[in-house]
């Protein structure tokens, strides 16, 4: 279908938000789900780039991305007023606590762009304490600190070369905060680079507390049909696109 | 008066000559949400095997210019499997099904595939898919005594409609075209993809872990468009074209060309609804050029 882009910025050196004016999206999204965007008519680049809901408001969707590459370049060339292409929402999100649902402790934990989806989770999740854990390469590039305090959140910040909060990785700060899961059943949230959803999915297996990664791939279809977006599971081989991007961390077979 | 967009392919009628293309539309399930399926002309399923098959390891797509180059490696359910989740469900839609087939290592199993698929009254014809660039072995569509004896063998066992499935990875298409016709084919469908590649340059890696795959697209478009017009050229029995086919338009280009019905491949992926585009596209210029029936554009190349 095609969207009226409403504002397309740039939030940060590397990222660029765009908000787009999509009712039918925006009343079905949940978190974790994603829409597939063509960044150019014709066909150059042929196909659509998967890009995560970053946050819903009203009739407006808004979706975070950086420049990787030609798709996404052309993508942050786009000005408010023009039209854009996009299919969603689609895949299957993040199970969470609803309504009056017993929430126990929330974790999010998000490494680089993989902030995109938590900000609508911590959105979506009913009243109870989440924590945030957002890790990046340096301080400019953290992404969305105030938005998830301004939504009640506790926010911690980690960064490769130390410039903002604790020196080092997103999930030294989860071993840190072992006390944190004692008592109250807990979850995981995370969504960022492999080897942080790896170290995360161990954590999960080593103290039995359970985790939903969102994984990232490459997509040609993003709607369950070419079957170009395989991860290996407990259960078989499952679609990112379809039975994911969200995935049971106990369930993923990591090479 | 109604434009009339009937077309026959061996014992098969089809409303309409927009046919999907194996591989590019699952078993129709995940396109139900974008358009009503049964205005298809048909549907042809993912490649089916005897056996279950994993597929090839990831990556296992990559976008190259104006097209994409994948090596999926056939991974579907086996045929137990098909015949009993997928098929139901595909015969509920009211649309011819086509099921392709293809076999690895041992031509036999083509056979049996066959035989075992004859028996089902909703499977409308069979696609003998012998031209899979993702598999280990030669390609059979490559060589003419394997594809006349494969062809062949199917015919002999099988009354319903067969569609060969031909490899554009050849000096001579005319050759395969010829020998799948003289072997019993009902029709021939052309182009599968074209064997490429494409490399990281910074980590100096095939972007396919299988290193090379099948490209497709509108990049192969006019490579596609002269094969089946040298293919329909040469044989009697209809041709079914196939490359790079993304709006009404580039169809139309195949019809002129020779080609009695067409199949919608890559467009599928970036557009769910293309088929549905491409059929009303196709009435629409049919409409305006006051051509009643689509059997009158057939082959109409000027020369």
């Amino acid at each position: 279908m095609r969207v009226k882009i409403f504002k397309n910025e740039q939030v940060a050196g590397h990222a660029y938000k765009m908000t787009l004016a999509a009712p039918v999206i925006a009343k079905f999204a949940q978190p974790g789900q994603f829409v597939m965007v063509k960044c150019a008519d014709g066909i150059q680049p042929l196909l659509r780039r998967p890009l995560g809901v970053h946050n819903v408001k009203g009739s407006e969707v808004e979706i975070l991305y950086e420049i990787i590459g030609e798709g996404t370049k052309l993508l942050s060339q786009k000005k408010s007023g023009q039209a854009l292409d996009i299919i969603g929402p689609l895949g299957t999100g993040f199970k969470f606590p609803k309504g009056s649902d017993p929430c126990g402790k929330n974790i999010l934990i998000a490494g680089g762009m993989g902030v995109a989806p938590l900000l609508f989770l911590a959105k979506k999740i009913n009243k109870s304490q989440v924590l945030v854990l957002i890790g990046a390469k340096t301080k400019q590039e953290i992404l969305c600190k105030k938005e998830f305090k301004k939504l009640g959140c506790n926010v911690k910040v980690v960064t490769d070369d130390g410039s903002a909060g604790h020196k080092g990785f997103v999930t030294d700060l989860l071993q840190d905060r072992g006390h944190l899961f004692k008592g109250v059943p807990a979850m995981l949230y995370a969504c960022g680079p492999k080897p942080m959803l790896k170290a995360v999915s161990e954590f999960s297996k080593r103290r039995k507390i359970p985790a939903q990664i969102s994984l990232e791939e490459h997509m040609a279809c993003g709607i369950g049909a070419c079957l170009g977006c395989i991860v290996n599971t407990k259960s078989g081989q499952k679609r990112v696109c379809k039975e994911g991007p969200v995935f049971d961390a106990r369930e993923i077979i990591w090479e | 008066m109604g434009i009339d967009l009937n077309v026959k392919i061996g014992k098969l009628k089809l409303k309409n000559p927009v046919m999907v293309a194996s591989g590019t539309f699952g078993y129709a399930e995940e396109f139900k949400d974008f358009f009503d399926v049964k205005n298809l002309g048909a549907i042809v399923t993912k490649t089916i095997t005897l056996n279950p098959r994993p597929g090839n390891p990831m990556p296992r797509t990559c976008e190259t210019a104006a097209g994409m180059l994948n090596s999926i490696g056939l991974e579907n359910p086996g045929l137990d499997v098909f015949i009993k989740e997928n098929l139901p469900k595909l015969k509920d839609i009211g649309v011819p099904i086509v099921v392709s087939i293809a076999s690895e290592k041992n031509p036999a199993e083509f056979i049996e595939l066959a035989s075992r698929l004859d028996k089902i009254d909703e499977v409308c014809a069979l696609e003998l898919n012998i031209s899979c660039p993702n598999l280990k072995n030669k390609l059979i569509s490559q060589d003419a005594r394997a594809t006349y004896s494969v062809v062949n063998a199917v015919r002999k066992m099988m009354d319903k409609t067969i569609i060969t499935k031909l490899s554009p990875n050849v000096t001579d298409i005319t050759e395969i075209a010829k020998v799948a016709q003289d072997a019993g084919s009902d029709a021939i469908s052309l182009v599968n993809t074209f064997l490429g590649m494409a490399i990281d340059a910074d980590t100096k890696k095939s972007k396919l872990a299988n290193i090379t795959g099948g490209l497709s697209g509108p990049a192969i478009k006019p490579i596609a468009l002269r094969m089946v017009y040298e293919a329909a050229s040469a044989v009697k029995i209809p041709v079914i074209g196939i490359g790079g086919i993304i709006t009404a338009l580039d169809a139309i280009e195949f019809i002129i060309a020779g080609a009695q019905a067409v199949q919608v491949g890559t467009a599928n992926f970036i557009n769910p609804r293309s088929a549905q585009d491409i059929i009303d596209g196709l009435t629409k210029y049919l409409k305006e050029n006051k051509i009643n029936r689509l059997e009158d554009l057939k082959g109409s190349l000027k020369i």
